[in-house]
């Protein structure tokens, strides 16, 4: 019994194979946007963890000297004491245009690394004496591997998985070699096993500092924002995709109602229909699922490099580009892909099952469902007034999304209401017979478009609020880094010593030299980076300062006050008048803070003399230059010939704004290809409904056409109608995607990367998404107004004659 | 004594395959390494500090102590040294390795920890004159050999203690030339069996006074043992009258191989060849995961010797990167005494 | 009543001559049909079910196209005629009431009796309210067909049909959904309307009371006129 039931359940597909490919589109689309995300965020994850497993990042305290290197001694001393630490010489390397992160651990003593436990393993084990003794072996992830080989003049190269892509691990006394810093330590990782009785650091090495892994850079609680923005994305994507499940489902449940009536009728209870029915969708879901999962596999694989970029760019977070297919991913996508479909369906099976067995098979042509209407605009309003109140009680990142969601969920649900009053407007404006039949028969329409619409609608709020936060920043930003690059050259010298000599030689060549000396410190917010500036017309002239004191620079210049950036002025809520300890005993008043952007962390300005307080015997290797920019490029040369100077220790402020606008554009390439692809569903999920209403158009259309309309009129009217629809969306969409550019601008990125944004518009960018998708909606009807261009007179007919 | 307990402490914490390799077809000399020579003088105090040009080589000492309470305890301090290349240098590149084992056995429990350094910057070595051993904060030093100091703790133990030498050293094998099998493979090996030793341990229950006995052994070599020797008991055992006896055997395919010396009361040492003693486990316990004799009948017909030598606590185990048996026991039977057990391979 | 007229003398509204008709895939249906119906005249048009009636009424109201041979309605001829030629006809020269879904759904019933007329630009407001007053939909006219009765909604199809004032009405058993009463008041109302207002008929039926009280009667069998 079962099997004959399901064979004619199953019958309606082959008869309906547009409706079946429609349906397992929408699931496979839905999936799979949802689970390109997943997989862009699980593969940064793992990544993540790699490198924090690589540099026992977040699981172990650790010795620094903000003023530079810890030298072997310190480190045996701390041993001989009794200190269970480790050391740990890292610094970039460069490889050509391209700088990796070379992290020399004392291998002996290190606790066990996974790439080195992974070699350890490994069939051709390398032997420990190579490890240990010149030349020793260097670790590397098989994407980097073949450019060290490149190299030539560098130890054999070792492949590891356990690694990320852009660091190099090798023996300290490798390391030492490679980076040219004999006998020194960048940072000495406390170990968990102490030994019972060990002094107390001060009395060993004072002017080291003990950083607890809440003060160092986590990766990922830095990028989970990030992250955080991409999984909204992917849950839009979600939901939209489960538009078009929604609507090809309720359609094919209204299309076998008859033959479920039959069915009852024969005795079939409604019990085994309903758990067939249920079968039958959670098989299609699977189905769907999986060529989700491709599709997923195929975009993550297509925008993961660039989201490594971003990362990289704006995180310094280290990302393969390279997708690995996780089975826990696939096990949730198919997940995701069942629980929407019967979610997506649970309306149409309800009904269903609630339908008396006597009731006719016909397919209601169209109510007017008023009150209905009324009642979903009601819910969108409670949605948007629930969400601004959580934001407005709550605060913070979590509040920001409910504040969103319930905003675009809300917005969603208007939208009806709003169409409908709109096209009531239009249709008692309307003259002519045909025109005024052409806004009735939209609104009719309504209630089976309004799924698609609402699509469409979230997906255009999303373009303009996107777009337009993207804009904004990159309007700026700009601004901001003319602000900012003020100096004409940035060098980078070897070292103190040669940063001394290169400032000598320049003195009496340029305008200014501006030293910009850097020491690491901790905060409780995480890392801080301190900076020593000397007095100069530039800064006083030029430093994006967003609020400050009266007279901020002389306050900073004498040394009585520190500047800091807005990230850290937002995280610890800190502002002019505010005091902030740098270090124990250094506590300095807040004048003002400044805009800064691409960065993560925090960072403090104070004079160079007090710097020299702060942290003395920081070294001073980096330098701007102020001088007639047209002798730049000549001076750059000859620094570069004078000192020996690699080429990029001296780097032109145009090549640095340059290089900055393109990790910038990187960073957004990801949300706007997000963007279009949702739009494009959106587009999709018209089609689909379009399709959908295809059977309780012909009863509309053919009284017209019988009263004397052709057909070519009804088809154009038909796109008409689409396009007027798409584009009274749209329409409708503006305010809202504005509205949410700002949410985007003023809460979001605040609680994101730290900083807020003036907001800007652009009509153009509306225009061109305003015309995109009108062509959207022209793409989606013309199907359905070419199947009516050639629909057969007999056919049209039929409604007039045949028992519906 | 323990030629493997280095060799595969350091496969451990490196890769292994190469040492398996490198070892296969080892032959005389070892790859640059100097080997054993029967016959070489001994020269003090130089031979007390390190042999850089042999592949491994070490400072084992244990004791068997008593605390005021009456109850018995046991102390391990060893440091080994282990040569990637025959050859010391300055700085990270030094191709010798340390490891530091330290261990408190008491009556109920066995604490252990370990420690790996390496050569060349200072953290880990030792010298002659004036005599020191150390890895991190442990040290084994003092104006001579004779006279030292020992410290180690690990997370929840540690120890203070002096020790006084009361008799000279003893050279096991051929005046020091220790053979290790019938291939003959072979140390250098000397000891210094009778410290006296005072001190305090720390322990988690509070610090705790202790004098007794202890055990220097200095061993070095560049050859591992015969490809068929699985493992090894070692005894080192004082017995009341004052004589005392180091015998081991070696565990292999081809049978056992098995040597000690014979120590008396004034000193004076015999060596005994392979087959002199016997080793008889009588009962074995299950010590992490394995079986692990820990009572053994011991005989040397050759001076009356028939005891059953027994594990204080039975649970000694060293969970160390290469893991063994070491802990303090007692001796009943023609003579009784106490003394130190090992057992590797098991 | 002045029903009766004579059978000659009048100009010819719709003359169909030897028409041949099958759908795809399927047998003919038509095998060659002629009827001729005069201005102002009224015909019924029998036959069993299936026998193609109503094929042959969508013919004549230039809703499809025929195989062979040629309608000419109200002098114009059918066969060249394309699509929006045959759109612009039914526009201006006939009225067309089916068995059911007569009405625009999104439409209100005054805007339903409205609608040809003002297709056709013959809008004529009084005449149109005189229909619905007749018609006994005059009370109805804001609400929307599906919340009319079945009968109801005839009575609407038959006014928008009249509003027109078309020389000839095309009817396929216009009461076929109705019960008897309901169909006789229908049926009435528009063999009045049709006599008020001289329009020719041809009427599809199963009923021998309703063809008794047309001008003519001719049954369709077999895929000829009998
Ligand atoms: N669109 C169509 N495609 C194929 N065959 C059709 C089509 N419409 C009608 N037919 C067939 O043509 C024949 C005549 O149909 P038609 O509807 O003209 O009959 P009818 O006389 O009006 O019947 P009834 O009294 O039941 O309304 C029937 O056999 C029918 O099956
Ligand atoms: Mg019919």
């Amino acid at each position: 019994m079962t099997r004959t039931v399901l064979q004619a359940l199953l019958s309606h597909w082959r008869a309906h194979r547009l409706q079946l490919g429609t349906l397992l589109i929408g699931i496979a689309l839905a999936t799979g946007l949802w689970s390109a995300v997943q997989a862009i965020n699980s593969e940064a994850r793992a990544s993540y963890a790699r490198a924090n497993a690589q540099l026992a990042l977040g699981q172990l305290d650790e010795l620094r000297d903000p003023t530079g290197p810890i030298p072997i001694a310190r480190y045996v001393d701390l041993r001989r004491a009794g200190w269970q630490v480790a050391a740990v010489l890292e610094g970039p390397y460069r490889l050509g245009t391209r700088s990796v992160h070379l992290m020399g651990v004392d291998m002996v003593a290190y606790p066990a690394l996974p790439a080195i436990v992974e070699a350890e393993q490994s069939a051709a084990a390398p032997d420990p004496a190579d490890m240990l003794t010149a030349p020793g072996r260097i670790l590397a992830s098989s994407e980097l591997a073949p450019l060290l080989r490149e190299q030539g003049d560098l130890p054999p190269i070792l492949e590891s998985s356990a690694l990320p892509p852009d660091v190099i691990l090798t023996d300290i006394g490798v390391a030492e070699t490679l980076l040219d810093q004999q006998g020194d330590i960048s940072r000495l990782v406390v170990l968990s096993d102490q030994p019972r009785l060990v002094p107390a650091l001060s009395d060993i090495a004072p002017e080291l500092q003990r950083f607890s892994p809440s003060s160092q850079v986590d990766t990922d609680q830095l990028t989970g924002s990030f992250h955080l923005n991409l999984s909204a994305f992917g849950m839009l994507s979600f939901a939209v995709g489960l538009f078009i499940v929604h609507g090809t489902v309720g359609l094919a449940f209204a299309q076998r109602r008859g033959m479920i009536r039959t069915m009852r009728a024969l005795g079939v209870s409604m019990r085994r229909l309903v758990v067939l029915i249920l079968a039958e969708l959670t098989f299609l879901a699977v189905i769907g699922g999986a060529l989700g999962l491709a599709l997923g596999f195929f975009i993550a694989g297509a925008l993961l490099p660039d989201v490594a970029a971003t990362l990289r760019g704006l995180y310094g977070a280290s990302v393969s580009g390279q997708m690995s297919l996780r089975p826990e991913w696939a096990a949730a996508g198919i997940a995701m892909a069942v629980a929407g479909t019967l979610l997506a369906s649970g309306q149409a099976l309800w009904r269903l099952s609630q339908m008396p067995i006597l009731t006719g098979p016909g397919v209601r042509a169209w109510q007017d469902n008023a009150p209905a209407r009324r009642l979903t605009a009601l819910a969108g309003l409670i949605l948007i007034a629930g969400g601004t109140l959580a934001y407005l009680s709550v605060g913070g990142l979590i509040a920001g999304f409910v504040l969103l969601a319930g905003l675009l969920t809300g917005a969603a649900l208007l939208l009806p209401l709003s169409l409908s009053g709109v096209l009531a407007l239009f249709a008692r404006r309307a003259q002519g017979p045909v025109a005024q039949w052409v806004w009735a028969d939209m609104r009719a329409q309504l209630p089976g478009l309004s799924l698609a619409l609402m699509a469409l609608l979230l997906a255009l709020a999303a373009n303009i609020g996107v777009g337009t936060m993207v804009s904004s920043f990159r309007l700026t930003f700009v601004g901001w880094l003319d602000q900012r690059l003020t100096s004409e050259l940035y060098v980078t010298a070897v070292d103190d010593q040669q940063g001394q000599e290169i400032s000598e030689w320049l003195q009496p060549r340029v305008d200014a030299i501006l030293p910009l000396r850097t020491v690491e410190l901790a905060h409780e917010t995480g890392p801080l980076f301190l900076y020593g500036i000397v007095d100069d017309p530039v800064y006083r002239l030029h430093w994006p300062l967003i609020t400050s004191a009266t007279g901020v620079w002389d306050d900073v210049m004498t040394g009585h006050a520190v500047l800091i950036n807005e990230q850290l002025g937002r995280r610890a809520d800190l502002w002019p008048g505010d005091t902030l300890e740098l270090r124990p005993g250094h506590v300095l008043t807040i004048a003002g803070v400044y805009s800064d952007y691409g960065n993560p962390t925090g960072q403090a300005m104070v004079s160079m003399a007090q710097l020299d307080q702060i942290a003395p015997g920081a070294e001073t290797r980096r330098f701007g230059v102020r001088m007639p920019p047209e002798d730049a490029t000549e001076m750059a040369q000859e620094l570069r010939r004078q000192f020996d100077l690699p080429r990029q220790s001296v780097v032109h402020q145009a090549a640095m704004k340059a290089q900055s606008r393109a990790i910038f554009e990187k960073t957004f390439v990801v949300t706007s290809a997000l963007n279009v692809l949702t739009l494009g569903v959106a587009g999709f999920a018209i089609l689909t409904s379009l399709l959908t209403l295809w059977t309780q158009r012909l009863p509309q259309i053919a009284p017209v056409w019988a009263l004397g309309l052709d057909r070519s009129q009804l088809a154009r009217l038909e796109l008409m109608r689409s396009v007027t629809l798409a584009a009274l969306t749209a329409c409708l969409a503006l305010p809202l995607g504005l509205v949410l550019s700002w949410v985007l601008l003023t809460v979001i990125n605040v609680q994101a990367f730290g900083w807020r944004l003036p907001m800007y518009v652009f009509p153009l960018d509306w225009l061109y998404l305003f015309v995109l998708t009108l062509l959207a909606a022209l793409i989606a009807a013309a199907l359905p107004a070419m199947r009516l261009l050639r629909l057969p007179p007999a056919d049209l007919l039929r409604v007039f004659a045949s028992e519906r | 004594m323990n030629v493997r307990a280095l060799l595969i402490a350091i496969m451990c914490m490196l890769p292994v395959s190469s040492w398996a390799q490198g070892y296969a077809g080892l032959g005389g000399s070892a790859d640059g390494f100097e080997i054993p020579q029967r016959g070489y003088q001994f020269e003090f105090p130089k031979d007390h500090g390190p042999h850089p040009a042999f592949r491994i080589e070490w400072w084992y000492l244990t004791a068997n102590l008593t605390a005021d309470d009456g109850r018995d305890y046991g102390i391990q301090w060893t440091l080994f040294r282990s040569a990637l290349k025959p050859f010391e240098t300055e700085g990270w590149q030094s191709p010798q390795i340390w490891m530091g084992h330290a261990a408190v056995t008491t009556p109920e429990t066995h604490y252990f920890a370990e420690r790996l350094s390496r050569g060349g910057i200072g953290q880990a070595g030792a010298t002659a004159e004036p005599f020191a051993a150390w890895i991190d904060e442990w040290q084994m030093s003092g104006p001579d050999f004779d006279t030292l100091t020992l410290t180690a703790s690990g997370k929840d133990f540690g120890y203070d203690l002096s020790l006084k030498a009361q008799g000279p050293l003893v050279f096991h094998g051929e005046n020091g030339y220790s053979v290790k099998s019938s291939d003959g493979q072979a140390s250098h090996y000397y000891s210094q069996p009778s410290y006296n030793v005072e001190g305090v341990l720390h322990l988690p229950e509070g610090d705790m006074a202790v004098s007794g006995n202890g055990w220097l052994d200095r061993e070095w070599s560049s050859q591992p043992l015969a490809e068929d020797q699985s493992g090894w008991d070692w005894f080192s055992l004082s017995f009341d009258d004052g004589d005392k006896l180091m015998a081991f055997r070696l565990r292999g395919d081809r049978g056992d191989f098995t040597s000690a010396t014979w120590i008396s009361a004034d000193g004076s040492s015999m060596a005994l060849s392979d087959g002199s003693t016997s080793f008889t486990p009588l009962e074995t316990a299950h010590v992490a995961g394995r079986d692990v004799p820990v009572a053994w009948r011991v005989t040397l017909p050759d001076r009356g010797v028939d005891v059953e030598v027994s594990a204080l606590v039975p649970d000694a185990w060293m969970a160390t990167r290469f893991e063994y048996w070491e802990g303090p026991v007692t001796v009943t039977g023609t003579h009784e005494g106490r003394g130190y057990l090992e057992m590797t391979g098991y | 009543m002045h029903i009766l007229r004579s059978k000659t003398g009048q100009a010819m509204l719709l003359n169909i001559d030897n028409i041949q008709k099958s759908y795809p895939g399927g047998r003919p249906v038509l095998k060659g049909v002629s009827l001729t119906l005069d201005k102002g005249q009224t015909l019924a048009l029998t036959g069993e079910s299936g026998s193609g009636k109503s094929t042959l009424l969508n013919l004549a109201g230039a809703l499809d196209s025929f195989d062979q041979g040629e309608i000419t309605l109200d002098g114009t001829r059918l066969s060249p005629l394309d699509d929006a030629g045959r759109a612009q006809l039914r526009r201006q020269s006939v009225s067309l009431v089916f068995q059911q879904f007569n009405l625009i759904p999104s439409l209100t019933v005054l805007q339903n009796l409205t609608f040809h007329a003002r297709l056709a630009e013959c809008q004529d407001q009084e005449w149109t309210l005189h229909l619905a007053d007749r018609l006994g939909v005059a009370d109805l006219l804001d609400r929307h067909p599906e919340n009319l009765s079945g009968g109801q909604q005839q009575r609407v199809a038959i006014g928008r049909a009249m509003a027109v004032r078309p020389k000839l009405l095309l009817a396929d058993e216009p009461t076929g959904n109705l019960d008897e009463t309901a169909s006789a008041n229908v049926l009435d109302l528009m063999l009045a309307l049709v006599a008020d207002t001289g329009a020719a008929l041809l009427l599809v039926t199963h009923s021998h009371d309703i063809a008794a009280r047309l001008d003519r009667r001719v049954h369709l069998s077999g895929g000829h006129i009998q």
